[in-house]
């Protein structure tokens, strides 16, 4: 295995790991920051796999707009799920 | 029950899926019409950047609708949510470290903006992407300071003469070439920052379009909580 795939094994657990972590939390906050680690290191993979289009996508609307905005609806109705 | 049976249906689809992927070849052979871009797009457009070169030149007309479909995006937002007056912001603003450090990056950020959609046809990214990380830096000022506001007239005159930029450029590849978004101004050097004819004009229009469309619908947005 080359280098290269051995970093991107390690960064598609890491993504298995917090998708996980967002979907079992109660508190939608710390869901949100979830998805946003998951933007963060698929914006990563995007570069790793030779497309630096996609990546500076993700990483500007993927990390912050999108984030902002479910912290926004989020404000809007309740912090904890039931 | 209803939960095994999702868990099951997940664990098929997955499965193909993984199959699907596991046998589709990945950057090994170039054939059709993407060895034609890769070996052509240099002569015919005189953009560096392939990717670049296709979504402006030849699937422009794609850019067009998807440009549309952000603004019809925005607009539709603004018509539900924009309130006139907005509720009344607290006049609380972020710690001082915060509002400092964010001082200091703001014309940073969108100075890379304008780096990325202006030099779009010779380094990776365009006009979304600048346009997308100008956003960025705004949203970084509406979270330090609660009384920044935008400016919505501004946005709409800048979007809206962005948008007629892209038309107006469009419709001269008719007048002067055979098609919609004919590349007709010279070609230039490939590599430098004024070549690939219309490419870069139509790009920095886009990067401008976006840019305004994002920070007004932050705006809109914003507005409605406290």
């Amino acid at each position: 295995m080359s280098w290269l795939a051995v970093l991107v094994l390690i960064l598609v657990i890491i993504m298995i790991v917090a998708a996980i972590f967002s979907i079992t939390r109660k508190d939608l906050i710390v869901a949100v920051i979830g998805t946003s680690v998951i933007s963060v290191i698929l914006s990563a993979l995007f570069y790793l796999l030779q497309a630096p289009d996609v990546a500076l996508t993700e990483a500007a609307i993927g990390v912050a707009l999108s984030t902002i905005i479910f912290v926004i609806a989020i404000k809007k109705t309740d912090r904890y799920e039931e | 029950m209803r939960k095994a049976v999702s868990i099951i249906l997940l664990a098929v689809v997955g499965y193909y899926l993984f199959n699907v992927f596991l046998n589709m070849p990945f950057g090994e052979k170039r054939e059709g019409v993407g060895k034609y871009y890769l070996e052509n797009t240099l002569d015919e457009t005189g953009a560096v950047n392939t990717v670049t070169a296709i979504v402006v030149s030849y699937r422009g007309f794609d850019t067009l609708g998807e440009v549309t479909v952000l603004f019809l995006a925005a607009t539709g937002l603004g018509a539900i949510l924009f309130d006139k007056r907005g509720k009344k912001r607290r006049h609380q603003y972020a710690s001082l470290i915060v509002r400092v450090t964010s001082n200091m990056l703001y014309p940073m950020i969108v100075l890379l903006g304008a780096y990325v959609f202006v030099h779009g046809h010779l380094t990776p990214g365009g006009g979304f992407q600048g346009g997308s990380i100008i956003a960025t830096g705004v949203l970084l000022m509406f979270m330090s300071y609660r009384k920044f506001e935008a400016n919505h007239t501004a946005l709409s005159v800048i979007e809206s003469l962005a948008g007629l930029t892209f038309v107006t450029v469009g419709l001269g590849g008719l007048i002067y070439g055979s098609s919609f978004l004919y590349n007709y101004l010279p070609l230039g050097q490939p590599g430098d920052l004024i070549s690939a004819g219309v490419i870069p004009i139509i790009y920095i229009a886009v990067g401008f379009k976006v840019g305004a469309e994002l920070s007004g619908v932050l705006d809109t947005m914003l507005k409605t909580i406290r």
